[in-house]
């Protein structure tokens, strides 16, 4: 019998397989960061152990990064002492390391790609749930939490059970205006938080190969917020297109032979899944969220949902603490929602195709008053390119603030977060209470609806803007 | 890491559903960088609300956890296996957790165990009518005990071996460095790497 791309990346990274135990496999790329591995590397201190494979661990600061005056020392003193942490242990444990400053700073799994180093057929491991992004290529990439950073610094392995396969086939195209951001919401709200667990799902279908790299990421990225294990795409000619000439990327005979390899990473016709889930991408909508997780969302058309929609009692408690945390009343449109802040950014949408959109759309417009407009783009190499398009300057000209690379508002452990009952449109990938901020309330949305709605001071889609210039 | 074998405490009825881990762990309260001491960030938000459960004086001392579906979705941050722990539960209970949360209360020493939403219910109930009520969670026979309810539990065969031995990952791993060398010797030469290519 045939099997399914996520096996086949398995098996080639088995080290050990013993009944009875969890398969060994090895890891292709540890990704740091500073926010989960300082206890990690102090295991490895207390232990006596070494990084085993320093050639496959990559560091970079993201988490707790201002987005302001980063020339200057960390202000936030608690901050800092996590920041220089990851510097003294990458200096002790010789891991190459992208500081704060560096060129190729930014957040962890923005960089992994546009360094070249995230390639089809591994396995990809780092501290952080949305590790799920490098899925996009095709390789196993997983969230893990510390102690298993430090199983992954000492040994380049982690014992993992093999998870059940999923397929999630999207069908159709897409309709104009509509992303890979609302296709992955409207998933999560169909198959509620935990609809994935367990599963390794491979996304696929015409509306998914349509997808570019950018948007692959972002409908990966968010696999975990419906519980998955992970999200993979099986690697084509867009995959192989974006990686070529990548700093990283295999060169010459290198290249031949990896691509090679790269073409039969794909699900075998015979090939059977655990699970199958079928949408139809030409029906689907702006979406957005309107209660504290990601599987609360509704189409931007519809109206908050009342606790009497639900008929399991804990989805309708969950829907009474929601509205309540929201500020929200049942049966409101959600195009009534007034906004106070817009954050265009994250692991999720703050690559570069997400900021030339964000611009094209608001381009000539301003920012609403009393609505302010966060544009921070995922790495300093977005930033750059995004100047060295102008887009920096559309963005400024509207009002918006153009900020550093970084984590930022999206989980708000830097100085870039929400203040009580302030609400945001935000392009990133959690709604949960006080996730932006304690009190803060969040609506997750697309770049286009971001955008709009840093228009219009409401949410709203392009289709509500008055052309500029009219 | 301690041998877990049975626990016999006091437990708090959390009536919530997707207890993500920011709600456990506020990301303010992760930037310590030592393993101890995440038990002020503990359902920070919610504790500052007088009428949240655990604030209540009949739950002080409390070392199990009884919660909804869905619990500890979300964010990596093994913190908040770390806060619960630092909080003084032992176990948790829930008839779903999410897979990154469980691994690591696994490795971290905290039990968590899944039965039934049927069980939990029963469990609020017995609690909230009496908060002195005890429950046992036996590793062993993979039971859940409270008055006359006996619940069993599934937990793999190798995350409860490792538990009953207070066992450390990477001292088994680093028992299997032949199979490590060897499979790091086949790898193809043309695998990225960060340094030193």
């Amino acid at each position: 019998m045939g099997k399914t791309l996520a096996e086949k990346v398995w098996d080639e990274h088995v080290v050990r397989s013993t009944e009875g135990e969890p398969d060994l496999l090895f890891i292709d790329l540890h990704l740091i960061h500073e926010g989960t591995s300082p206890q990690a590397f102090d295991g490895l201190r207390l232990a006596g152990r070494k990084v085993r494979r320093p050639d496959l661990t990559l560091a970079t600061e993201d988490h707790n990064v201002p987005t302001l005056d980063w020339d200057k020392p960390i202000a936030d003193p608690v901050s800092k002492t996590q920041v220089d942490t990851l510097r003294k242990n990458a200096a002790e444990f010789g891991v190459r390391l992208h500081p704060l400053g560096d060129i190729e700073q930014g957040i962890v799994h923005v960089v992994g790609p546009q360094l070249g180093l995230t390639q089809p057929g591994m396995t990809i491991v780092c501290g952080d749930s949305h590790t799920s992004t490098h899925g996009a290529f095709g390789s196993i990439a997983f969230g893990i939490g510390t102690s298993e950073v430090e199983h992954v610094l000492a040994t380049q392995t982690l014992p993992q059970a093999k998870p059940k396969t999923m397929a999630v086939t999207v069908n159709g195209s897409l309709p104009e205006g509509v992303t890979a951001k609302d296709l992955v919401l409207t998933l999560i709200a169909h198959t509620g938080t935990g609809g994935g667990q367990g599963y390794i799902v491979e996304y696929r279908g015409q509306a998914i190969r349509e997808l570019s790299m950018e948007g692959r990421m972002t409908v990966c990225n968010m696999s975990i917020e419906w519980g998955a294990k992970a999200g993979m795409i099986a690697p084509d000619e867009t995959t192989f297109a974006y990686i070529e000439g990548k700093p990283e990327a295999p060169k010459g005979a290198d290249w031949d032979a990896a691509v090679e390899h790269w073409r039969t990473l794909v699900t075998d016709d015979d090939a059977t899944f655990d699970k199958e889930i079928v949408l139809d991408a030409s029906t689907m909508t702006p979406f957005v969220t309107w209660g504290t997780n990601p599987g609360q969302g509704v189409a931007l058309g519809a109206n908050v949902p009342s606790p009497e929609d639900f008929s399991d009692p804990s989805d309708k408690l969950a829907c009474e603490n929601a509205l309540d945390y929201m500020g929200l009343e049942a049966g409101q449109p959600m195009r009534s929602v007034k906004v106070d802040t817009v954050f265009v950014g994250s692991c999720t949408n703050g690559r570069i195709e997400d900021l030339r959109l964000a611009a094209e759309i608001i381009k000539g417009h301003k920012v609403a008053e009393g609505t302010r407009l966060l544009v921070v783009p995922g790495s300093v190499r977005v930033r750059l390119q995004a100047m060295e398009e102008g887009l920096d300057q559309v963005f400024i000209e509207a009002g918006a603030e153009w900020r550093g690379a970084g984590c930022s508002m999206c989980l708000g452990m830097n100085p870039d977060t929400l203040q009580p009952q302030e609400r945001s449109a935000s392009t990133s990938n959690r709604n949960f209470e006080g996730r932006q901020g304690k009190g803060g309330r969040t609506h997750l949305v697309s770049v286009p609806v971001a955008a709009a709605t840093a228009v219009r001071g409401t949410l709203s889609s392009p289709a509500d803007l008055v052309p500029a210039g009219v | 890491m301690d041998k877990f074998t049975s626990h016999t405490g006091r437990a708090l009825p959390l009536r919530r559903s997707n207890v993500d881990t920011d709600q456990i762990i506020p990301a303010v309260y992760l930037k310590r960088v030592t393993r101890t001491g995440f038990e002020d960030g503990l359902f920070a938000a919610w504790r500052n609300d007088p009428d949240f459960v655990a604030n209540k004086p009949e739950y002080q001392g409390v070392s199990i956890l009884v919660a909804g579906p869905d619990f500890g979705t979300g964010s990596s941050r093994e913190h908040a296996v770390w806060a619960l722990m630092d909080y003084g539960f032992k176990v948790v209970l829930s008839s779903r957790f999410a897979d990154i949360f469980r691994g690591n209360s696994g490795k971290a020493g905290l039990l968590s165990v899944p039965v039934e939403q049927d069980v939990i219910e029963q469990l609020w109930a017995a609690i909230e009518a009496d908060p002195a009520t005890e429950l046992t969670v036996d590793l062993e026979a993979r039971t859940v005990t409270c008055g006359d309810l006996v619940a069993p539990f599934q937990i793999d065969d190798y995350t409860r071996y490792r538990l009953l031995n207070g066992l450390d990952d990477i001292g088994i791993t680093l028992g299997n460095e032949a199979d490590i060398a060897a499979y790091e010797a086949r790898r193809p030469s043309w695998k990225p790497v960060t340094q030193g290519a």
